[in-house]
């Protein structure tokens, strides 16, 4: 393996992280960004679940795809297959945790669920796929992209408990006021639109 | 079971685009909601998209609805509507390839589209089909709406334009910044609150009308 390999990963994982955040530029994973986003503790356990998730769904989902969808070509069959190995793969974190790691089933335990329908994961998956990545590179995309949403969530939790003590019309009160916010730092963060790797 | 009356239709019609209207009110497929509004165009062949798949989708689990064991609904239903959306996805490659090429990755996520599922199983799994089916379609009918007044408002700041044509006067001064992902996140705020704004002026004068009485 040479260097060069391991620098373009790194550039990968960075501007995955940063230049094109899941949540505020490519808005994947809005839904629960919006929905558990109230307190930093929980903000960060489901960025931990989606994380663990989202980079075994990566490898599990580009395996099936080369391993199996290509030789049959059945590609058009894509979004059915990774569906059903995200869901399959959630349940199955769900039940190993449970049995083997209470504790950490016990941190994670109803965000997990909830990922299913977290489009992060599937459009991680699709994104691999869509980029041509190779196995490690799309091992590292989808934690990059899943730390980067992590990354969001947590700060947007942060900003969310000083927005509970203010006091915007009433109208504004829950998610628009959150929406706005969210659109200041999406603001902030296409500072980083300008480095391109 | 009753007969389905033109009034059940106009009760479900107002519920999907104004009382529960799912981008502005239940919160609802906020992702797509926010990424594909750049143009009006956009937002109308994702609107239709979400329309087709939410009818099929529910006009499906409605028929099977006393068939799906209530363990693995949920499952059942996401294989279900990912069937649909690919084969709404292998009709736009083929006949609308522009299109899906702007809005690529948002089409086969209309599978995880929240408001999907949330028909499926808050509606279709305890109706019969007639109604699942015009809820599909008045779901769809508020969700293309809500997309196209937002896509509207960023067409025109950001880019001066209105499904393509020039509509701003040459002295204007695009403001890209709605174009722009956080563009979406103001103007869905904005909107929602205005939503809110309604919904409460609408409240107050059914209350007077109640002290009136």
């Amino acid at each position: 393996m040479n260097t060069d390999y391991l620098v373009n990963i790194l550039l990968l994982m960075l501007s995955a992280v940063l230049v094109e955040n899941y949540i505020f530029s490519k808005f994947l994973g809005v839904c629960p960004f919006l929905g558990v986003s109230d307190k930093p503790d929980t903000a960060l356990g489901m960025g931990f679940a989606v994380m663990f998730v989202m980079t075994i769904s990566s490898a599990a989902t580009w395996a099936v795809y080369y391993g199996i969808l290509v030789p049959f070509h059945l590609e058009y069959l894509e979004t059915i297959a990774f569906i059903l190995i995200i869901a399959a793969l959630v349940q199955f974190i769900e039940m190993f945790l449970k049995k083997f790691i209470p504790a950490l089933y016990g941190a994670l335990g109803i965000y997990l669920p909830l990922i299913t329908t977290n489009c992060a994961v599937l459009g991680a998956a699709l994104l691999n796929i869509q980029n041509g990545y190779d196995f490690i590179e799309s091992l590292a995309y989808g934690f990059a992209s899943a730390a980067g949403f992590t990354l969001a969530i947590v700060i947007f939790a942060g900003v969310r408990m000083r927005i509970s003590f203010a006091d915007p019309p009433k109208v504004f009160r829950g998610i628009p006021i959150a929406m706005v916010a969210a659109g200041l730092i999406a603001m902030a963060f296409s500072g980083f639109s300008g480095m391109s790797f | 079971m009753s007969k389905y009356s033109f009034k059940d239709f106009k009760a479900q019609l107002k519920d999907g685009i104004i009382d529960k209207n799912p981008v502005l009110v239940q919160m609802l497929g906020m992702c797509s909601t926010l990424a594909v509004t750049t143009s009006v165009i956009n937002a109308l062949g994702m609107g239709l998209a979400v329309m087709a798949v939410l009818i099929c989708s529910n006009v499906f689990i409605s028929l099977l609805r006393n068939f799906i064991p209530k363990q693995i609904r949920i499952a059942s239903y996401i294989v279900i509507i990912s069937g649909f959306v690919t084969a709404v996805q292998l009709l736009m490659q083929a006949f609308l390839p522009e299109l899906n090429k702007t809005l690529g990755l948002f089409i086969p996520l209309i599978v995880v589209n929240c408001i999907i599922l949330a028909r499926a199983e808050s509606f279709a799994s305890k109706q019969p089909v007639l109604p699942s089916a015009v809820d599909g379609l008045v779901m769809g009918i508020g969700y293309t709406a809500a997309l196209c007044v937002l896509a509207a408002i960023r067409e025109l700041l950001g880019a001066g334009t209105l499904l393509g044509f020039k509509i701003m006067p040459d002295a204007f001064e695009p403001a890209i910044i709605f174009i722009l992902p956080s563009g979406a996140f103001l103007t869905l705020g904005f909107l929602i609150a205005l939503m809110n704004k309604l919904m409460d002026i609408q409240k107050n004068r059914a209350a007077k009308k109640e002290g009136n009485k």
